[in-house]
């Protein structure tokens, strides 16, 4: 019996370590078919990807359950080298070329035509001599497919990011077996007049019957190219909707899911503000994958201002941009003066702290007793904890007083360790962020930025951190700024939420507001339409 | 019990427990193939006076980050560059040895500064571009040894009047400057060269009172998380040179002491291996790349010294040949293999 979809999958679920992250998945996609995949960060898009890819990870954590059919045959692939030869092609979103190689040699790689010579008779094929012209040839048909200007001799090192997608999508049609193309946020990096060719160039792909699962976070695409969108949230396929009859509403409803209404915890207290604290003034931060291009806001003196949106937007940018931790342009003004970007220990002297998102790697030292950890940077900015001898010219480290302060916080925020002279890294990841918490404390800011404060926590212990943050505003009128990939974890605790996108405000609600309105907001649909300012 | 002694092995460590052992093994030893036994035990003071300096000029840099010190001879050459011109200057006794000790710090300040330069741009791979500035460094002097234009007859070759000669007696100079201030003798054999140890003593003084300090402290956060410290608002760069310039410092100030007890000033290709049983020592005293603490200075220098002193008289006096340089080289390498690959295992 000749099946009429080309990939079927039944019940898919997939675990890791007892976390589900794909939960009874259907999925049938038709030979030609274009299938949109929407989903927020965390959703599952990239492990039911991996999945159908193949991935040795998948099968290396204990593969998945349920079953997958493709072509009328059921399959269980161990390596992408099996699904490669069942046909499935696979395009990423960050290139898989190699740059000194040109389009021709990248397109063709390991599918050589070749012609046999004396070394192969007495060695094997592997020796044969590359048949140039023919590999010419053969990537001249594949570029010619697409329909786009790509010259086949030019090295990859040197093409703009546009022609590089298309060497990609290029070495996947020709391999002639290619049956099911997935392609992984090819348009992210490109520009709109690029995007607007690879989203022609699906079209083409689809018209020569090969199926493609397109993921995009820019809805638009998805609404104009794909045959039907597939809207997964927590592991589950919310729903599969027509593009003719739906809008980008409903998908972004869809994809964030209903609101939980008052039981959510969401922040309703309504607080005022008056004085402007600090001035962001076209900001433009050099961090790779979290680029800000050009971001202007404003914060309240005393107010608790949430930063969201999907992952590799810009919103950890901000942070660290203002922070000096990576090169930033543009002017930020901190109660009337201006900040001196780029210089770290200036923004630190002027009051303002950081809470890095990247833990381990910045905000410990893993290697040193707690009292350090927490008190290193006061002593370094501030120059306390500290005794001064013969006139200041030498300064010693007040052991003594480090301890103190270090049990203080250890006491005040309820760090679980055995003594303040236990290693950082010996402690569960909720302490270790506690303590980068106490080390921004321990600087008495008057502006403090979080960000992904409780990324990798249990969730006892996110509430913890949440309530320590929200207590030190309250108590000491200390303006935070949090960023979070976690939009309840923004709606519980903030006064307001700014939503990035594409490294550019794209909006600012109130917590209260419709989680859909922050969910569109995320997709890059920047109107404030109706609704968006109701509270 | 059992616990017990695997917690004080776990604590010392099993290669200074058995190096240790080994020591003492050699001590034991010693009266029944004829070697002296207050003799030996002398030799190693000395020894361990002339060297500890060197292996704590590696103190700073390991904190730093910057990781053992290979270039050390940057540092020596610095040294060597004082006692010659405080030589050429014909200023003996003490006023000579502190002229000395200034003209040393200059320069090393100045190698110490481009070296950490240098060693900024290769971070991660600070060891190996440190071992060929060092060989380099020996190299290039071994030529302006022979082309600088010192004058003191008692330096330079006494055919054709040009260029320094290999080794320089110190005689009439500061011969034993620091070993014979306060030294004092216990029973007919032993020499306790007071001056020396107090030096040493001083230098690990500053040493661990620096550390204390703000800026020292900022100089261990750099190694242990350069980007923390970063966060910190702290110049990790000019942190790092700091620590490497504190280094050569010492180093510098290592080898005049090293001079003074040993009576000669040694050029051209001597400095050429002082790197390696520095490290050796350090290595031995519980230190890794990353780690290191005080006790680990003195403990390495003691019991390497103390190794390098017993193993060519007491195993030369057994089996009758030499080995002492096999050995010696076996000790010092094996220790640097141990601790670097050790490194491996806790990255992995």
């Amino acid at each position: 019996m000749k099946d009429k979809f080309l990939l079927r999958m039944e019940n898919v679920s997939k675990d890791f370590y007892g976390n589900t992250v794909l939960k009874n998945v259907n999925l049938n996609v038709k030979p030609g078919e274009i299938v949109g995949l929407v989903g927020e960060n965390g959703a599952g898009k990239s492990t039911l990807m991996k999945i159908i890819f193949g991935s040795s990870e998948i099968y290396e954590t204990g593969g998945y359950n349920g079953k997958i059919i493709f072509a009328g045959e059921e399959v269980n692939f161990r390596s992408s080298f099996d699904a490669l030869q069942a046909g499935i092609g696979m395009v990423h979103q960050e290139f898989v070329l190699i740059p000194g190689y040109s389009a021709t040699e990248n397109i063709l790689l390991n599918t050589e035509p070749t012609r046999p010579n004396i070394l192969a008779e007495v060695f094997d094929e592997r020796v044969n001599t590359l048949d140039w012209p023919e590999m010419k040839k053969r990537a001249k048909e594949a570029i010619g497919l697409l329909e786009v200007d790509l010259d086949p001799d030019m090295l990859v090192k040197e093409m703009p990011v546009g022609h590089r997608q298309f060497t990609e999508i290029a070495r996947e049609i020709n391999r002639e077996s290619t049956k099911l193309l997935i392609m992984d946020e090819p348009t992210a990096v490109l520009t709109e007049s690029e995007a607007d060719v690879v989203l022609k160039v699906i079209k083409k792909i689809a018209s020569m019957g090969i199926a493609v699962i397109f993921i995009s976070h820019r809805l638009k695409e998805i609404l104009t190219v794909c045959d039907y969108i597939v809207v997964l949230r927590d592991g589950e396929i919310q729903k599969e909707l027509r593009p003719a009859e739906t809008n980008e509403r409903e998908i972004a409803e869809y994809m964030v899911g209903k609101d939980l209404g008052e039981k959510s915890g969401v922040n309703r207290e309504k607080r005022e503000f008056n004085e402007t604290i600090l001035k962001i003034e076209n900001l433009w931060v050099d961090m790779p994958g979290e680029q800000v291009n050009g971001i202007s806001l404003e914060v309240k003196k005393g107010e608790i201002l949430g930063i969201g949106g999907l992952t590799g937007q810009g919103k950890l940018g901000i942070a660290n941009g203002i922070m000096g931790l990576y090169p930033a342009e543009g002017r930020v003004i901190f109660k009337g003066e201006e900040l001196p970007l780029n210089n770290t220990r200036e923004i630190l002297n002027r009051g303002l702290a950081f809470v890095s998102e990247d833990r381990r790697g910045i905000g410990l030292l893993l290697d040193q007793p707690l009292n350090w950890n927490i008190a290193f940077t006061a002593m370094q900015v501030k120059g306390e904890y500290l005794k001064n001898y013969l006139g200041g010219l030498i300064k010693w480290r007040d052991d003594e007083a480090i301890s103190q302060l270090a049990r203080e916080y250890i006491e005040r925020l309820n760090i679980k360790c055995f003594s303040e002279r236990q290693y950082a890294r010996e402690l569960s990841g909720g302490n270790q962020q506690k303590v980068c918490l106490a080390k921004a404390f321990a600087l008495n800011p008057e502006v403090l930025f979080v960000s992904e404060p409780t990324r990798g926590i249990d969730i006892g212990a996110k509430k913890l951190v949440l309530d320590t943050l929200r207590l030190y505003n309250r108590e000491y009128g200390t303006t935070i700024i949090i960023t979070s990939s976690e939009l309840e974890e923004l709606r519980t605790i903030s006064d307001r939420i700014a939503i990035i996108n594409e490294g550019k405000i794209a909006g600012i609600l109130p917590p209260t507001a419709d989680r859909v309105e922050f969910g569109l907001l995320m997709l890059g649909k920047m109107e404030t339409g109706e609704g968006v300012l109701n509270e | 019990m059992n616990e017990r002694l695997k917690g004080i092995i776990e604590n010392i460590g099993l290669p200074r427990l058995l190096i240790a052992s080994f020591l003492l093994l050699l001590f034991i030893i010693a009266p029944f193939v004829g070697v002296r036994v207050d003799t030996s035990i002398n030799d190693v003071i000395a020894r361990f006076a002339m060297n500890g300096i060197l292996v704590l000029s590696l103190f700073p840099m390991i904190k730093s980050g910057c990781g053992l010190n290979f270039g050390l001879q940057l540092g020596v050459i610095a040294g060597l560059l004082g006692a010659v011109i405080s030589l050429e200057m014909k200023v003996t006794g003490f006023a000579g040895f502190v002229l000395a000790i200034i003209i040393s710090i200059v320069f090393a300040i100045i190698f110490g500064y481009l070296y950490g330069l240098l060693l900024n741009k290769v971070k991660g791979e600070e060891m190996v571009v440190a071992t060929y500035v060092g060989f380099s460094a020996v190299s290039f002097m071994s030529i302006m040894w022979l082309l600088l234009p010192f004058k003191n007859p008692d330096m330079i070759w006494a055919y054709g009047g040009e260029g320094l000669r290999t080794t320089i007696s110190t005689e009439g100079y500061w011969h034993h400057i620091l070993n014979d201030f306060l030294s004092f003798q216990i029973g007919s054999h032993i020499t306790i060269p007071t001056g020396a140890l107090l030096f040493f003593a001083l230098l690990c003084l500053i040493v661990w009172a620096f550390f204390r300090t703000k800026a020292g402290t900022a100089m261990e956060a750099v190694g242990s998380n350069p980007d923390y410290a970063r966060s910190c608002g702290i110049d990790v760069d000019r942190v790092r040179i700091q620590s490497v310039i504190f280094s050569t410092i010492i180093a510098a100030l290592g080898i005049l002491v090293y001079q003074q007890s040993f009576g000669f000033i040694q050029l051209y290709n001597a400095p050429l291996m002082m790197a390696f049983p520095a490290i050796a020592a350090i290595l031995l005293g519980g230190a890794s790349v990353t780690k290191v603490k005080m006790w680990n200075v003195l403990l390495g220098a003691l019991l390497f010294q103390g190794i390098l002193t017993m193993t060519p008289s007491v195993i030369n006096n057994l089996i009758k040949s030499d080995m002492s340089e096999t050995i010696r080289i076996i000790i010092s390498n094996g220790m640097i293999v141990y601790a670097l690959t050790r490194r491996m295992k806790v990255r992995s």
